[in-house]
């Protein structure tokens, strides 16, 4: 299904064209470094076992694992190609696959979350430099000794102030230019504020200086913002990291030559070849060449096409059995994979409608901070009439309302459930998924590629003779094509030994061919031997004039989906099944997981209809779905998933990602969605609790910088223990 | 009162110390993979030097 298996089937079609070899060795030459993903590898025993094989591989210089993308990096000889290192990954059982260098170069250095530790780094340090000094001034140091004592925390503060407040003042001043209020415009003015009726007050020898206040505030602050950015950048980095996994080349037939480009370089009337297991990488015309198509991934149809020259194909579709040589008629984006786009946009209006917790929380807490500071100014300059009293005052408010556990707490809960997620094999992509899934009351699968691996088996075993099963496996021995793969595992699996078929040989499009005691032995497709096409896929064996054998074939199903479907109606939710593919297909699959709501032969946009039509019903549609059929139904449903082997387009319109092929952490995610949520909502609530307590007090003007740094501290300490308190829940 | 013209430079100083440290740890690309680092330590493979 994915570009990596596809090029696992090219390999036998390697050695018949050396060409491709000596082109992945140019490319090597080129850049020596190689990426590979090796989503196996989990503990330190893993590491080394990785390590001690790259390294055995002849060329290789060093093998270095990164466990925590899960990525081996590789220097190498020119002459190692990333094949021989996949293979000798997949001996010592590991999974892996070839990443694009090129791809990958933007995530390998991340500036963005260095600047934020670095500052994070210069803000840890100031704050406690400068606590240690206010530890000094609440024990009681007097007069001169507290006046240097404060001089000295603003020659700290300051510098630091500047430095690392920085995200928050940009970010402020965007909102602010265009008109609006975040999270960022309370807490930039709470920082500066502080910072500057501490400097009048030391100025005049006062009493109370905020400096450590602004400093705490800003370093856990940091922290929140920190840990918001780690956890975008892995999923980012993992989302790349699918991206880079298929490499985009295409082999084009030029003057008599076979040439490998990227397929950004190819031009419409390019003849562009594609090999048996191969994907179509544009839209075009077959010029030469029979073979068969699977079109599962564009239109969910599990029964694959016969191709021959004259027929139109589809970028995306995969090439089954013989070498085609195919007419380019429309390339990159104006392939019909891309123009599926267009439905996907029309779907996206309803999707940012979605406001997160956090926003929503600030879209209340913004304005109220901003008007309770300034009345607590505005009364206190009333009563007082002194100008230094209020505004001390307002800038107490400020820092005690300050959202330091708002800040901590979305984050650090976020952070915690998709590190779990992550762990379990879901990638989040969208910062607010996590929440949408907690709010799903509907389950819609796609059926080819989602519920089913897209790999068939043989469903008639019972009603074919061991040795029809005998013959039929000694056709198929050596075919890749997946009907002949089916037939080979069903036959070892019921211990048959193939029978002796002489001159084997494939014919492209319409089955394999050989002999067997001097009479032409025959599998293949309905016409070819004289058989009635029924419905469904199968293929048939005809020995010599005999009435030829059936063998039929169903999709087999994807692991742990049984399971995820089950445990999904146990907890209540509504599961439906849409698929483009033929009733009879559809049908079997829905008696056999037991769902009772099911869709064949669904259009894309029809798909896409239903789920909005579910939405407008008010209910929460979760849609898993890897096909192009299934992009514009992604984007409109409420929270989607896709596996990764689904098409990049697929994987673009949908929130979340699932990394391993098995559909069984689906629902354990949404328990873990919905605990993040509650956690969240746990965490808004304590810290109001903390603002109830401590505004009264600042608004009365008792609140000291001592108060203000005991509710601060101990306020974001306990939002953050509770967030992790979802690590280990239920582990 | 005076030991505080020396504690406190001193304080300073031992604080810039570790902040430039921690400078140094993230130059030196030791937060890229921290699970492979918190695995590695129980790993029976020694070397006499750290892999680059």
């Amino acid at each position: 299904m994915s570009g990596a298996s596809a090029s696992f089937s090219a390999c036998p079609a390697c050695s018949a064209a050396p060409s491709a070899v000596d082109i992945a060795a140019r490319t090597a030459q080129k850049d020596a470094n190689l990426a590979l993903s090796v989503p196996g590898i989990h503990c330190a025993a893993c590491i080394s076992t990785v390590e001690r094989c790259l390294s055995k591989v002849d060329g290789v210089k060093s093998a270095r694992v990164n466990l925590t993308l899960k990525r081996a990096t590789v220097e190498a000889a020119a002459d190692v190609t990333a094949a021989m290192l996949v293979e000798a990954l997949s001996e010592v059982g590991f999974e892996a696959h070839e990443l694009d260098a090129g791809a990958l170069s933007a995530t390998s250095t991340d500036k963005a979350a260095r600047e934020l530790l670095m500052r994070l780094a210069v803000a840890g340090f100031a704050s406690m430099n400068v606590m240690l000094l206010s530890v000094a001034v609440w024990a009681g140091a007097a007069d001169a000794t507290r006046d240097m004592f404060h001089w000295i925390s603003a020659a700290i503060t300051l510098p630091t102030v500047i430095f690392s407040g920085q995200p928050f003042y940009r970010s402020a001043w965007g909102a602010l230019r265009a008109g609006r209020l975040n999270m960022d415009v309370p807490i930039t003015l709470a920082i500066l504020l502080a910072v500057a009726t501490s400097l009048w007050e030391t100025a005049l020898s006062g009493e109370h200086a905020y400096f450590d206040a602004a400093l705490t505030l800003t370093f856990f602050l940091l922290a929140g913002r920190y840990l918001d950015h780690r956890t975008r950048a892995v999923a980012r980095s993992a989302a790349e990291e699918l991206a880079a996994l298929e490499v985009p080349r295409a082999i084009v037939w030029q003057d008599g030559q076979e040439r490998e480009l990227r397929t950004a370089e190819l031009r419409v009337g390019d003849i562009i070849v594609v090999r048996a297991g191969g994907r179509m990488p544009v839209d075009g015309v077959i010029v030469e060449g029979t073979s068969e198509l699977d079109r599962s991934l564009l239109t969910g149809e599990s029964l694959p096409v016969f191709a021959e020259v004259g027929q139109a194909v589809s970028a995306g579709e995969v090439n089954l059995t013989g070498l085609l040589k195919v007419e380019a008629s429309a390339v990159g984006e104006e392939t019909s994979l891309h123009r599926m786009a267009d439905l996907v946009a029309i779907a996206e209006s309803g999707r940012s409608k979605y406001t997160s917790l956090a926003d929503a929380a600030a879209k209340l807490y913004a304005p109220g901070v901003h008007i309770l500071s300034a009345l607590a100014f505005l009364g206190w300059l009333v009563y007082s009439g002194d100008m230094r009293v209020a505004l001390n005052i307002a800038a107490a408010v400020l820092i005690i309302t300050c959202p330091c556990a708002l800040g901590l707490a979305v984050p650090a809960v976020t952070t915690a459930a998709s590190g779990r997620l992550f762990r379990a094999g879901m990638l989040i992509k969208h910062s607010t998924a996590l929440e949408r899934l907690a709010q799903v009351d509907t389950v819609v699968f796609d059926k080819t590629g989602t519920l089913t691996r897209g790999t068939p088996e043989l469903s008639n075993f019972a009603d074919v003779s061991a040795e029809d099963l005998a013959m039929a496996y000694g056709l198929a021995e050596g075919s890749s094509h997946p009907l002949s793969r089916a037939i080979v595992a069903a036959a070892k699996d019921a211990g048959v030994a193939a029978a002796p078929v002489q001159d084997v040989s494939e014919v492209a499009g319409y089955g394999t061919k050989g002999t067997l005691h001097g009479q032409e032995l025959r599998f293949g497709r309905a016409s070819w031997t004289g058989a009635t096409a029924g419905e469904g896929t199968a293929a048939w064996l005809k020995l010599g004039d005999a009435e030829p054998v059936t063998f039929a074939f169903n999709d087999s199903l994807r692991e742990g989906a049984a399971q995820a479907v089950r445990s999904l109606q146990a907890a209540g939710k509504h599961v439906c099944l849409m698929s483009g593919d033929n009733e009879g297909a559809v049908k079997a699959m829905a008696m056999r997981l037991g769902i009772e709501d099911w869709t064949a032969e669904a259009l894309p946009a029809e798909k896409a209809a239903r789920i909005q039509q579910m939405s407008a019903e008010g209910h929460k549609v979760l849609m898993v779905g890897d096909g192009l059929n299934d992009t514009a139904a992604l984007t409109a449903a409420h929270v989607s998933i896709s596996p990764a082997s689904a098409l990049d387009a697929a994987r673009v319109a949908s929130d979340i990602v699932l990394l391993g092929a098995d559909l069984s952490p689906i629902p354990a995610a949404m328990t873990t969605a919905s605990k993040a949520v509650k956690r969240i909502k746990e965490n808004f609530r304590i810290a109001t609790l903390y603002n109830v307590i401590a505004v009264p007090l600042a608004v009365a003007g008792l609140a000291t910088p001592l108060i203000a740094a005991v509710a601060m501290s101990t306020s974001s300490i306990t939002v953050s223990l509770n967030a992790l308190r979802l690590r280990g829940a239920g582990k | 009162m005076n030991i505080l013209t020396v504690l406190i430079p001193v304080s300073l100083v031992l604080g810039g110390v570790g902040l430039l440290f921690f400078v140094f740890t993230l130059k030196s690309n030791q937060y890229e993979d921290p699970d492979g680092d918190a695995q590695r330590i129980l790993s029976d493979e020694f070397d006499d030097k750290p892999k680059s």
